[in-house]
């Protein structure tokens, strides 16, 4: 028995974790797989203290690469940042990039991730070309859009409950340098944000910002815009950048991160960059900032935290981007690393996230039922609106908003059935969110 | 380089080979099954290996040693180095109430490592030497309570592979003597770490940098050697009194 966690270090669950570099072997008995654990919530641990988490991350062989099409398979706990150890200095990339590297394959497929491209590139999902699977009966399959494209579609986005990804195939992406050219502007308020995001999102094909969570009334949503794209082999230094975790954070006896510090914080980063500039960016400090504070989720303290991330169709009506920050300040949310991000079209998988619309992710410390009210009160806002909320970083949404947020539910529950009828495949996440039992 | 690796599918062993694949070393893969080692090679291989051979070999069947070596010898043209990280483990309760998994692990650790290590000098030393890397433990330095039996077989390895060094330095052969602390591998999988536990990855590199220098002994990681030192100098009414 260990205890496990996600990354915002709550809930914290009693299981039998099983890491194995035979993960296919590990897998045989295993009611859920998980990765790196950088998903949020609770949708790497298991159901009940009985079932067993067979864990990926030391299955991370690269099984081939194929540097004419640029197709590489490897087994699922590949870690993202592995890969870009080893095939960024040669002009490759992953097509999509989360906001951490310490993601396996297989996580990154389960979350059907996406990143700063994600109005051009899509999620991961679509760069995927078939899968290794073990299914809930035992059998191993591969599973494509070609052999089991339901199968294939359910899982991707379907956090881990369609079965255990063993091996990943996708299609990289080349790169003229494994350095980013970018350009940081300030934007005023709410409605500059989202007008700056959109109009930039034409124009680069990475797009993201940053916004004060604590500040309200006129200056509400304020932060900065930032663009970038891959720089040409001309404009980047010669050598290739190299990938390093400067610090880490100790375990803390309380939390650093509350109304107070975080306010400051964010007043502080605001005011650092008044002028927008140009720069060549490291890859780690475009995709990847917080990777270079190795334990950063312990400045939250031993309650942890929860992150939280909707999206809010704003085609008929871009005002509730506005009423969904009067709420969210006027409830108070301290919320150091707050990203706005606009998603493009909906990708393949039958619970994938993104969908057209503004994207806001936010992390807060637990502080009890302020922070579950929090949350409820914002996704009465995304019910309204006809969002949804992203599962791999969900902790405290409650299972009816969720269910009602989507319709897609039941063609998802229908392919579950169909392969895991006695639903043997499950999480916390599936228990809380499916309404599944323990 | 061209090496020759035995156990390079998982924990120390594949950390290592990786970083010799990214400086684009020739390697040569032995152990098993033909499975894992295939799948291996082509790891090493997209990593930037030179080039990658594998053979199935058994540390449990010495009879296929010489073979074996002689095939690696032949695919990369002559090796140079030897990095041995193979090995069984076993809990001090499993040993004592199975002594089948007893006598082949002591067999294993001890006896077919030293056989497997002396076809490689054999191979080695007549055409001036090369290096030997093997892992031992930390476990063989100390009689202690709960590696009695794993720890006298790495006791007897760790003295072979001294012995091995202070006789051959001269001739060429270089031998390593790896000494593993607590390493967060499929190995130790289950245990509870304690507190100066490391990853492979690391002490990957600390045992390539002493292949490349030619250090004769590694505690890996480094604060085992303070650990170990301690523990060597505690009289024997204290071991025998603590459960370390």
């Amino acid at each position: 028995m260990t205890e496990l966690s996600g990354w915002g270090r709550y809930p914290v669950v009693e299981g039998m974790e099983r890491a194995s570099e035979n993960f296919e072997a590990a897998t045989a008995s295993a009611a859920l797989s998980r990765g790196l654990g950088r998903s949020y919530g609770d949708a790497s641990l298991p159901a009940s203290p009985a079932d067993v988490v067979a864990n990926s991350r030391r299955a991370d062989r690269i099984l081939g690469f194929d540097p004419g099409s640029g197709v590489l398979r490897a087994e699922a706990g590949l870690s993202l940042r592995d890969l870009n150890r080893v095939f960024l200095r040669r002009g490759w990339a992953s097509p999509v990039s989360p906001g951490t590297q310490y993601v396996t394959l297989g996580g990154m497929v389960a979350s059907d991730v996406h990143g700063g491209n994600h109005h051009v590139a899509g999620t991961f999902g679509e760069h995927v070309r078939s899968l290794r699977m073990r299914v809930a009966d035992g059998r191993v399959l591969e599973v494509s859009e070609q052999t089991e494209p339901e199968l294939f579609r359910a899982t991707l986005g379907g956090m881990g409950l369609t079965g255990h990804i063993l091996e990943v195939e996708l299609k990289m992406e080349r790169i003229p340098s494994a350095w980013l050219y970018t350009e940081t502007r300030r934007v005023a308020d709410i409605d500059d944000l989202v007008e700056t995001l959109l109009e930039s999102s034409r124009r680069w094909p990475m797009t993201k910002t940053w916004f004060d969570s604590t500040q309200r009334g006129p200056g509400m949503g304020r932060g900065f815009a930032v663009m970038g794209r891959w720089a040409e082999a001309g404009e980047a230094p010669p050598q290739p950048p190299l990938l390093r975790e400067r610090l880490s954070v100790p375990p803390l006896p309380i939390g650093l991160v509350n109304a107070l510090t975080v306010s400051v914080f964010n007043k502080l980063w605001f005011h650092s960059q008044s002028r927008p500039r140009a720069a060549i960016a490291h890859p780690q400090a475009f995709f990847w900032p917080l990777d270079g504070l190795l334990h950063w989720n312990r400045l939250y303290g031993p309650r942890g935290f929860a992150q939280y991330q909707c999206v809010l169709p704003i085609e008929r009506d871009t005002r509730v981007v506005r009423r969904f920050f009067a709420i969210m300040t006027r409830r108070g949310c301290p919320s150091p690393v707050s990203v706005i991000k606009d998603c493009g079209a909906e990708g393949r998988g039958l619970l994938s996230f993104p969908k057209p619309g503004i994207s806001i992710a936010l992390d807060v410390p637990l502080r009890g039922e302020r922070t579950q009210a929090l949350v409820d009160a914002l996704n009465e806002i995304v019910l309204e609106a006809g969002g949804r909320v992203y599962m791999a970083k969900d902790v405290l949404t409650r299972g009816t908003h969720f269910r009602a947020m989507e319709p897609r539910l039941p063609h998802f529950l229908e392919v579950r059935r169909k392969w895991d009828p006695e639903r043997r495949l499950r999480s916390a996440l599936s228990v809380r969110l499916l309404g599944d039992d323990v | 380089m061209k090496a020759v690796l035995l156990g390079a599918t998982s924990g120390m062993g594949r950390a290592l080979s990786r970083l010799l694949a990214e400086r684009g070393e020739s390697l040569f893969l032995l152990g098993i099954p033909a499975d894992d080692l295939s799948r291996s090679a082509k790891d090493l291989e997209a990593r930037g290996a030179r080039e990658v051979g594998w053979l199935e070999c058994d540390l449990l069947q010495p009879k296929g040693f010489a073979g074996a070596l002689e095939r690696a010898d032949q695919a990369l043209g002559g090796f140079d180095l030897v990095v041995v990280s193979a090995g069984l483990f076993g809990s001090q309760e499993r040993l004592e109430a199975d002594p089948e998994f007893c006598q082949k692990l002591l067999a294993a650790n001890f006896a077919n490592t030293v056989a497997f290590c002396e076809e490689a000098r054999k191979r080695m030393l007549p055409r001036g030497g090369g290096t030997l890397c093997v892992f031992s433990s930390v476990a063989g330095e100390r009689g202690r309570k709960p590696v009695v039996l794993y720890g006298a077989a790495k006791a007897g390895l760790t003295r072979y592979l001294e012995g091995l060094d202070h006789k051959f330095r001269g001739e060429g052969l270089v031998t390593i003597t790896v000494k593993p602390g607590f390493v967060k591998t499929s190995m130790t999988e289950g245990l509870k770490p304690p507190p100066f536990a490391g990853d492979p990855e690391g002490v990957a590199r600390q045992v390539l940098r002493a292949i490349d220098r030619g250090t004769p002994v590694v505690y890996a990681p480094p604060m085992w050697a303070l650990v170990m030192l301690v523990i060597r100098n505690l009289p024997r009414f204290v071991m025998r009194r603590i459960g370390f």
